[in-house]
């Protein structure tokens, strides 16, 4: 009997584990380290961020539907990886550290024949001054929705700031990105939206101003470069989509722009022509920039090869073409097919996880050397995807033998359909539904637009909201192994 | 008046860009419409989907 560890129980985690265990049956294990007792759908984050919907309706227990699935489960966190062992034994293992109720903090170690670190990213508010509380967690002057429990704080704090547009004073909102480095615009970008929704709603909308801040050089950048969609008979720039968008619904922007230090009620910020400035707000939530949660590695003599696995962001290394070198050189074939690591062949990684070659949009930076440019984003269906593919290959490996075939999802050849919603009422609400393919341009088969323009697109109405609800039931519902659960695509 | 033409000059920035009419806006929530569109978008949205996988 071989054992497979997955580190972290989120979208691609969640997707390797169960697919495994369900592939493998009960002649090997699978084991899961993730440090919650709920999973949460995370997208649905925004409508709890604005009071539509409870952290219950967003989350459920982990622990039956392991024990459903035949998954060995540790509440715990991965603190580090020893492939080659130590000095008492030739196996892999892993070192976690409890954080179940009750064992907090009391370490243990797990031997494996395979694992994948699913860990997605630390949220790194500390990053930028202000905007964490110098211990790592969201500190007191901004919001956030990246957690079900910050989407309960935030929807909190916005209740109070329509009760005091109700009163009479007005308030200035401020989302956007809380770092030069942000990936997730497309969060935010949802969330300033149903912001703005509700405002509507509670009638106070002509009491709040409204403005976005953000890394992207253009609007619409999402951290992909853009896209080119199809509308209206041309093939138009998400630049023009999104601006468009913002100006019908009188929110401002502010882009190119690294925030560079938090207070209360106030962000500095540098913009990409090297200007600094200052932007006053009430109510803000901006997205911290994502780091690897800072797993550390061990070779068999003790020695640290944390440089040797993981990337300097904290991410792992896998197949990526980490030497592409400058802009003009990169290409769509830069990117991870299998996401196993070069050293480690019984390592993989998957979601935000893995490392990427580099980033999608065009490398910028202030005349001061300020890098500001998006991150790429590793969105629910890529990491889901990547997660059923790495399953795929460890179960080859196990049940095949270690020359097994790999399976195969680049980002450069797989799309992401993303639907970001402004509002929630079955009637009332509307979204923008999008989607790209392939998520990493690909200049060299799409010449002109890096992307299929027939399945690059996006529009704005009630279908793409209906979409929105439906996949929130389906996802949830596929996470939790009820009959059929296979049949849900990623 | 034309309400939804009032934003274009709230800001340069809005200016410089399109604004949806009274009828773009009215089929966006225009039931008839948005199901054929939901249609539409659901089969181009699983034929990604099977491309991806
Ligand atoms: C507010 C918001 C809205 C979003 N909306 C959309 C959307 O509409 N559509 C879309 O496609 N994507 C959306 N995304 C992105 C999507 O949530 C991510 O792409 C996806 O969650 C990434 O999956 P993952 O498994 O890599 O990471 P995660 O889902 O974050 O999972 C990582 C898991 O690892 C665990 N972990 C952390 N540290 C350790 C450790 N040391 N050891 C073990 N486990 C650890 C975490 O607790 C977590 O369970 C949104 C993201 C946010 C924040």
């Amino acid at each position: 009997m071989a054992r497979l560890v997955v580190l972290g129980g989120g979208v691609a985690g969640h997707t390797t584990a169960t697919f495994a265990a369900k592939w493998l049956g009960s002649e090997h294990e699978v084991v899961v380290v993730t440090p919650n007792s709920k999973w949460n759908w995370i997208p649905s984050n925004i409508w709890v961020g604005v009071g539509q919907m409870s952290k219950e309706e967003v989350t459920f227990d982990l622990a039956p539907v392991y024990a459903k699935a035949g998954i060995t489960y540790y509440q715990a966190k991965a603190v580090s990886l020893n492939p080659e062992g130590n000095e008492s034994t030739d196996k892999s293992f892993v070192t976690i550290e409890y954080t179940e109720a009750g064992k907090e903090g009391q370490s243990e170690t797990i031997e494996y024949d395979y694992i994948v670190n699913a860990t997605g990213p630390k949220l790194n508010f500390d990053a930028t001054p202000g905007l964490g509380d110098g211990n790592g967690q969201m500190g007191d002057n901004t919001v956030s929705v990246c957690t079900a429990d910050h989407a309960v704080h935030a929807s909190h704090e916005l209740a109070k700031a329509i009760e005091k547009m109700k009163g009479g004073t007005r308030q200035k909102f401020l989302i956007g990105t809380g770092h030069g480095m942000c990936t997730c615009q497309g969060a935010a970008f949802e969330y300033i939206f149903n912001i703005e929704h509700e405002l509507n709603k509670a009638g106070v909308r002509d009491m709040a101003d409204m403005k976005w801040i953000s890394n992207e050089s253009f609007l619409g950048d999402f951290g992909m470069g853009g896209l080119h969609m199809k509308v209206g008979g041309y093939v138009v720039s998400s630049k023009l989509f999104a601006e468009s968008l913002f100006a019908e619904r009188n929110v401002e922007w502010l882009i190119g722009a690294h925030t560079s230090k938090v207070e209360p009620g106030k962000v500095s910020y540098e913009l990409l022509d090297g200007t600094m400035g200052e932007e006053e707000f009430d109510f803000a939530m901006l997205i911290p920039p994502f780091a690897g949660v800072g797993l550390k590695a061990y070779a068999k003599d003790g020695a640290d090869i944390t440089d040797t696995v993981f990337a300097p962001n904290g991410f792992m290394k896998v197949d990526a073409n980490y030497g592409a070198g400058a802009y003009e050189n990169w290409k769509a074939s830069d990117w991870p097919r299998t996401y196993q690591n070069p050293t480690y062949a019984n390592m993989f990684a998957a979601g935000i996880a893995f490392a990427p070659p580099h980033i999608i949009s065009k490398p910028m930076s202030s005349p001061n050397g300020t890098p500001i440019n998006p991150t790429p984003p590793r969105t629910g269906m890529p990491s889901g995807i990547i997660g059923k593919a790495v399953a795929h290959s460890v179960c080859d490996l196990m049940t095949k033998g270690e020359n097994a075939h790999l399976h195969e999802a680049s980002m450069a050849e797989m799309g992401a359909a993303c639907v970001a919603s402004a509002g929630k009422g079955v009637f009332s609400g509307t979204a923008a539904a999008m989607t790209v393919y392939p998520v990493v341009p690909d200049f060299e088969k799409y010449p002109g637009t890096g992307r299929d323009t027939d399945y690059t697109f996006g529009e704005i109405g009630l279908a793409g909201h209906w979409i929105k609800h439906i996949l929130h039931h389906l996802f949830i519902y596929k996470a939790k192994l009820n009959p059929g659960w296979t049949l849900i695509p990623e | 008046m034309k309400k939804e033409e009032l934003n274009f000059e709230k800001s340069d920035d809005f200016n410089l860009t399109m604004i949806p009419g009274s009828f773009a806006k009215k089929m966006r929530t225009c039931v008839i419409w948005q199901f054929i569109r939901f249609v539409a978008i659901n089969i181009k949205m699983i034929i990604v989907v099977q491309k991806s996988h």
